[in-house]
């Protein structure tokens, strides 16, 4: 049954993600989806960091929203993505020991 | 021998390209390891096995949808429902693929549908952020190199977390659950920095984001805040070269 389950949750995690391959080739989108799909990048980032930050903690939304202003903090310095990581993860181990 | 000169750039290119991908994967990597020590943990809980554990990630390769999965089986939810659920939370990589497979269109299909399969949203994100390599010679290699970085990362964390149970200390993987958010805020910053007009797109996208998640499911509302971010962008990038 797991099994069955494991196949089927694969499947539909395929085919979004492959579709669009076969899509691409066929079609010439105009200027404005260009754009539209050059900013998707932007926006899928946007959309992923909040309001999903504020389940780092479930309990307390708090935590999460101080290791991402950490996190903001070391990027704009312009620090290394590694750092920015390993800064925001101290932060969250230190306000929740 | 010009030939033998010809192989040695090109040979050396790919190796180039790998070395870069690799690179660019190690904070994905970083952030994977424990997130999928935490899947495995909780998919033990939930009674699977450690290859039933394992193999999920083999072929599902995402994150959220794992952990849905290991919790609704957990609670005994019919295998249909779970699928489902499934292509809800992860219809978002359609959109994702869209924006990739679009940047990757001087690339063979031999390439592109290999790399679609790749994709999440971590890997999608730094792939983004490095759009030249779509166009540079062995740039494929680059990407694939990536994307194997993360998926090891991912299968590898998921099967220790099966096998380790509960030895890791919970406040340490807790507390590196915001690893991936960290990353997420480390790739959008340098371009808000470059172009303001980017953080207003991820800032209308959050805002959609959070505001339909009171309606929709999360799935949902983050591919919503993708389509309407991303589509102020036609607007807000006006000048941008292509």
């Amino acid at each position: 049954m797991i099994l069955f389950i494991i196949l089927g949750m694969s499947l539909v995690t395929m085919i979004p993600r492959i579709l669009p391959a076969y899509i691409v080739d066929k079609v010439h989108f105009p200027e404005w989806m260009n754009r539209w799909l050059n900013a998707i990048p932007y926006a899928a980032l946007g959309a992923l960091i909040f309001p999903g930050i504020l389940t780092v903690k479930p309990d307390q939304p708090h935590i999460g929203l101080i290791g991402g202003a950490v996190a903001v903090m070391l990027a704009f310095l312009g620090l290394n993505i590694i750092l920015v990581v390993i800064g925001a993860i101290a932060t969250v181990f230190l306000l929740t020991i | 021998m010009s030939i033998k000169a010809v192989a040695k750039t090109e040979e050396s290119a790919r190796l180039y390209m790998i070395q870069k991908g690799i690179s660019r994967g190690v904070p994905i990597m970083l952030g994977y390891l424990p997130v999928a020590l935490t899947y495995g943990v909780l998919a033990k809980q939930a009674g699977m096995t450690i290859v039933e554990i394992t193999l999920m990630s083999v072929l599902v390769f995402a994150g959220a949808s794992q952990f849905m999965g290991a919790g609704m089986i957990a609670i005994g939810t019919g295998a249909i429902e779970i699928i489902i659920a499934t292509f809800v939370l992860n219809f978002r990589h359609f959109v994702m693929s869209f924006s990739f497979m679009n940047r990757l269109r001087f690339i063979g299909l031999k390439w592109k549908v290999p790399l679609s399969l790749g994709l999440t949203d971590e890997t999608f994100s730094v792939a983004s952020m490095h759009t030249e390599e779509a166009k540079q010679e062995k740039g494929m290699y680059f990407y694939a190199a990536l994307m194997i970085t993360a998926y090891s990362a991912w299968v590898v964390g998921s099967f220790l977390g099966g096998v380790l149970g509960d030895i890791i200390p919970a406040v340490l993987s807790q507390s590196m659950g915001i690893a991936l958010y960290a990353m997420f805020i480390g790739l959008l910053l340098p371009s808000v920095r470059k172009e303001l007009r980017v953080g207003l797109i991820a800032l209308i996208a959050m805002l959609v984001n959070a505001f339909s998640s009171q309606f929709i499911s999360d799935g949902w509302a983050i591919v919503l805040g993708t389509l309407l971010g991303g589509l102020c962008g036609v607007f807000l990038l006006k000048g941008e070269r292509q």
